[in-house]
């Protein structure tokens, strides 16, 4: 029962959270509750029995998702603009149809924490039976994740990898080294807002603080 | 007749939906794309936070073995498989998370803007001005 | 960042501190929580912090980029040749028995041990590589504005 009211403790605080994170306009404050709530959201998993799922919310999304969040905000502003009336208002009919579509969806679900729903039956048994005399290590989870489904996990290490080769060739400044050298030859000067000019001369250069 | 039981078994799935549709709410309503960001990461941990719930067992506890590896018969583990997708799940959204905001600071430096009104306007006007300039061979794209 | 004296001399202590808790982790992720995936993040984390509070000339001296862009792959790499190699013992691709043909689970025990390296050195080299392309580029905004 205390796990129950845990439960409904942590949900408050998240809901809390996430209400904040719309009504808020300052981005610091934003990226700050957003890694607020990766931290709560650890804390509930460590209640629904997911230790190593909580172990990296708490150090990723608390920690190096905010980081690079930060230097976004660094690299760009840190104040949104005002929103427009007409797209909030399209938002909620959109918000409102999506969330009846998932109630409907869970409406034969099997009830929270039932030791009899498909998912508890089908192969979860296997793994927490065999790991012991197959894999012969006590973390369920790591055999899991590095024997059972091994090619599953070489398949998202391929796509951290691709993903960080991604951010390398979109903002890194390796490419960038050798296009500057060309500017400098032709003589002309790169703007450090690094905007405006190349496009068709408009000087909206902090038009998101408008 | 209110069915007390049926709604205590599913809250859990209703909460988390609350939860998914703030951080959709807010990246469908707000321009800045900082903000769409964070409402997508919302939206991504609920879900994450759906999944995990599917895989916890009443009575349950955390999948991880004695370390002589003799389970005793009457410890009940969580569903084990839930937390290994979620778990690389989580790690591979940074990366995207990183990939998206690399985006944003290349879109900064071309636009000088990272709202999506003020983006789609700098874009109408540059289709306008390719228009009076090259007229009708363009179809009049705008 | 002459001022910062409390930050500068906690994160001195915390800094080897984290760097070890990586380590133990990464390799003691069979009997407790923890793996590749979640101690790659904590060793990453340790030189971000050094590279947020001594700046990134000075982390870059000491873990340089062209390196953080080679371990990136290499963790990748590690983790298909273990794959690989099982191979051409004759077994199944990232089949472990193969590296103990008597004995099946110490083969995965190694095999385990291998991937989990792998996962965890791409996922440091990756994230640190992010972080430097962040923090490589200049500012829009002085630190006052925040």
């Amino acid at each position: 029962m205390p796990e129950t009211w845990i439960n409904i403790f942590l949900f408050v605080m998240l809901a809390a959270t996430a209400l904040a994170v719309v009504r808020t306009r300052h981005l610091f404050a934003v990226v700050m509750l957003s890694g607020v709530f990766s931290l709560l959201s650890a804390l509930l998993f460590v209640t629904l029995d997911a230790v190593d799922v909580a172990f990296t919310e708490a150090a990723v999304g608390a920690g190096i998702s905010t980081v690079l969040m930060l230097g976004t905000l660094a690299l760009t502003s840190r104040r949104e603009g005002p929103v427009s009336a007409s797209r909030q208002l399209w938002a909620l009919p959109i918000v409102v149809l999506t969330a009846a579509a998932l109630v409907y969806g869970t409406l034969d679900m099997p009830g929270f924490g039932s030791p009899d729903a498909p998912a508890q039956r089908h192969i979860a048994p296997h793994y927490l039976g065999e790991t012991a005399s197959e894999i012969g290590i006590p973390n369920v989870v790591t055999a899991v994740l590095a024997s059972y489904r091994g090619y599953d996990t070489l398949g998202e290490t391929a796509v951290i990898f691709t993903a960080g080769v991604g951010v390398l060739l979109i903002i890194s400044e390796l490419g960038r080294r050798r296009r500057r050298d060309d500017e400098d030859e032709e003589g002309s000067v790169r703007n450090p807002e690094g905007a405006g000019d190349r496009i068709g001369g408009n000087s909206r250069s902090d038009g998101d603080i408008r | 007749m209110i069915d007390w039981q049926f709604i205590i078994d599913h809250a859990n799935y209703w909460l988390f939906i609350l939860l998914m549709m703030t951080g959709f709410y807010i990246v469908v309503s707000r321009g800045n794309l900082v903000k769409k960001v964070v409402g997508l990461n919302i939206f991504q941990v609920s879900v994450f936070m759906l999944y995990i719930s599917i895989g916890k067992v009443s009575g349950g506890t955390a999948p991880i073995l004695p370390v002589d590896l003799e389970t005793e018969p009457g410890v009940v583990y969580s569903n084990p498989l839930p937390h290994v997708l979620i778990l690389t799940a989580i790690v591979v959204g940074v990366a995207t998370t990183a990939l998206a905001l690399a985006l944003i600071v290349r879109i900064r430096e071309e636009y000088g803007t990272i709202d999506e009104d003020g983006i789609l306007a700098i874009e109408q006007a540059i289709v306008r001005g390719e228009n009076v300039r090259h007229g009708d061979a363009m179809g009049d794209r705008a | 960042m002459r001022h910062h004296l409390i930050l500068r001399t906690v994160s001195k202590l915390l800094i080897g501190a984290i760097l070890l808790f990586g380590l133990y982790v990464q390799f003691h992720g069979d009997f407790s929580p923890g793996g590749g995936f979640q101690a790659g993040v904590i060793v990453a984390v340790a030189f971000i912090l050094h590279g947020i509070v001594f700046g990134l000339g000075m982390v870059q001296r000491v873990f340089p980029r062209w390196l953080v862009h080679k371990l990136a792959a290499v963790g990748v790499l590690v983790y298909a040749g273990t794959g690989v190699l099982g191979m051409f013992l004759g077994y199944d691709f990232l089949d472990y028995g193969a590296f103990s043909p008597d004995h099946p689970s110490h083969g995965q025990h190694w095999g385990i041990l291998a991937v989990e390296l792998g996962v965890g050195i791409t996922v440091a080299g990756v994230m640190v590589s992010v972080y430097y392309a962040f923090a490589g580029r200049p500012p829009q905004m002085s630190d006052e504005d925040w």
